[in-house]
């Protein structure tokens, strides 16, 4: 009987086999525990006033989750494959009626589930930490301001809106998306990578390149006073490297900058939109590849 | 790791990687715009910055942690507070609201420390002996406490608080009660603005001279809005603007009796 061309299926035990590889492995829990020490300790770090607590807390939680969401996605996709090759356990699977493609798709599921594990736990523990606080200073507000009943009203008011906002959601949501396209970009650049150092080194070049890409594509687009080298420099960084400070939003909405949601829904499409590219690309090279 | 691309195959991944990175090109173009729109991504990171926070620290900000740097040198601006550094505190403050220009609390407290804490530290600097000198310093820290709130209020321009919180550096810090009106004016016309803040507005006209008529009618306008504004600061001042504009006694609305004015504001 001939296999069918794309089985859900396969793909899905291969992606509950390489997310159950990836949180076994030290580094996880290294960088996770890292990460909620971070946010846990978050609400420690200033106290200047209440406004100024909230600012720290969210400003170093999301930072935290952010750092973390983007190293464990490149760090855990580049060594992937060069694992799987080590431990000829790649041969195993390719052996079986399982093409490449759904190989690499359950690899790169693998990695979004464990992302996005990451992200509900430290968003939760977060979410957690930022409610607390906002009790203990509703509290104190309570206790303290003897004033009249609009001031006190005025008051609370000032504390809610200086500690969760529902923009927090979306703005945690979009750290996700990065580091999806992120791993994927990584898986891409693992399939033709010569070691996993190597990949991971690219793929961080591509990080620090994806963050200047707007700088680069505002001046080819300007096209003001320009060689025509340095057009065409500047035109390959902005058409190769995705813009990924499209997906830093959190700096804003930590801010009190309202998220709308058409903004929102466009930068995940935009996201999903690069990982699937990245992701067809990476096919494109390991189908021909000799292992 | 083992095994080899052909080079022809590497060459036709990055031609499509060309292709589909002009294909989406005008959406990221539209997505940077409606962003810009909606009030993200409006920080220009330029050279001045980076000599302002070091390689490292520029490498962050471009990196997507702009948040967290300016988190950090808030922090290292407080520790300059303790040290009564009042210069490094300046050029920190201007570092962490170029950073994270949307964020009022910056403006707020940057704008709090120059026009308060510096300029009075500056008033009493026992280490200056000339009095002019004191003084003209003291009155740099104001004005760079003001310059912060207007800056602020540019780059926030929907918010309400960072309008009354230059009313209330023209108030206190100047004495400038034409300009004090004006911002509380500004502020109280924001629907979320407090209640106060309109009071603010009519308090500080009555102390503008030639506006007796603009203050009287504020004030008898927050009067009839009810109990609840009936505050002794705004019957006193009512009374006393109803005496310098001679106010026939039958639309007064307070008395006629000796209007003792007090300075207080709430």
């Amino acid at each position: 009987m001939k296999a069918p061309i794309f089985s859900t299926a396969r793909v899905m035990a291969i992606g509950r086999n390489t997310f159950t590889e990836l949180v076994r492995q030290k580094v996880f829990y290294f960088l996770l525990l890292f990460a909620l020490i971070m946010i846990g300790s978050s609400s420690f770090l200033a106290k200047i006033s209440f406004q100024g607590e909230f600012q720290m807390l969210k400003d170093v939680a999301l930072g935290a989750m952010s750092v973390f969401l983007c190293l464990l996605a490149i760090l855990a996709t580049a060594m992937l494959l060069p694992r799987d090759l080590e431990e000829r356990t790649i041969f195993t699977i390719l052996s079986k009626p399982v093409p490449r493609y759904e190989y690499l798709l359950g690899k790169l599921l693998g990695v979004v589930m464990m992302l996005a594990l990451s992200t509900v736990v430290m968003g939760m523990l977060f979410l957690a930490v930022l409610l607390m606080r906002e009790q203990v200073v509703l509290a104190d507000t309570h206790r303290s301001l003897a004033g009249s009943p609009q001031e006190l009203a005025a008051a609370i008011a000032e504390v809610k809106r200086s500690a969760f906002t529902w923009d927090l959601i979306p703005g945690m949501a979009i750290l996700l998306v990065k580091s999806v396209l992120l791993a994927s970009l990584t898986l891409f650049i693992s399939t033709f990578a010569t070691s996993g150092i190597f990949a991971i080194l690219v793929a961080a070049c591509a990080y620090f390149i994806g963050h200047l890409q707007v700088t680069a594509r505002e001046y080819w687009l300007s096209g003001i006073g320009m060689h025509w080298w340095t057009r065409l420099f500047t035109a390959l960084i902005a058409l190769i490297f995705p813009d990924l400070q499209a997906f830093n939003l959190t700096d804003d909405i930590v801010a009190g900058v309202h998220l709308p949601m058409d903004v929102f829904w466009q930068t995940v499409a935009l996201g999903g939109a690069y990982a699937s590219v990245y992701y067809a690309l990476a096919c494109f090279l390991f189908q021909n590849r000799e292992l | 790791m083992t095994g080899r691309i052909a080079p022809i195959r590497l060459l036709g991944a990055t031609v499509m990687l060309t292709i589909v990175g002009a294909v989406l090109l005008p959406w990221e173009i539209q997505l940077q715009k409606s962003g810009r729109e909606a009030g993200f991504r409006t920080v220009a990171l330029d050279l001045s910055l980076r000599e302002q926070i070091g390689q490292s620290g520029f490498l962050a900000a471009l990196s997507g942690f702009r948040s967290p740097v300016a988190a950090f040198l808030w922090i290292k601006s407080h520790i300059a507070w303790e040290n009564t550094e009042w210069g490094r505190m300046a050029a920190l403050f201007e570092t962490v609201t170029t950073l994270q220009p949307h964020t009022r609390l910056y403006w707020d407290i940057a704008a709090w420390h120059m026009a308060w804490n510096a300029s009075m530290a500056a008033e009493q600097d026992k280490n200056q002996q000339s009095e002019v000198l004191r003084q003209r310093t003291s009155s740099q820290y104001i004005d760079l406490g003001q310059d912060i709130l207007e800056r602020g209020i540019r780059n926030n321009p929907k918010d309400y608080y960072l309008y009354e919180r230059l009313g209330i550096l023209l108030r206190d810090r100047r004495k400038d009660h034409a300009g004090a009106a004006e911002a509380f004016t500004k502020a109280a016309s924001f629907s979320d603005a407090p209640a106060y803040v309109k009071r603010f507005a009519a308090y500080e006209m009555a102390q503008v001279p030639g506006r007796e008529r603009e203050a009287y009618d504020r004030l008898k306008a927050l009067y009839v809005e009810g109990e609840k504004q009936r505050l002794p600061t705004l019957l006193k001042l009512l009374g006393q603007m109803e005496e310098k504009l001679r106010i026939p006694e039958g639309e007064r609305v307070k008395p006629r009796q000796p209007a003792v004015i007090n300075q207080s504001h709430r």
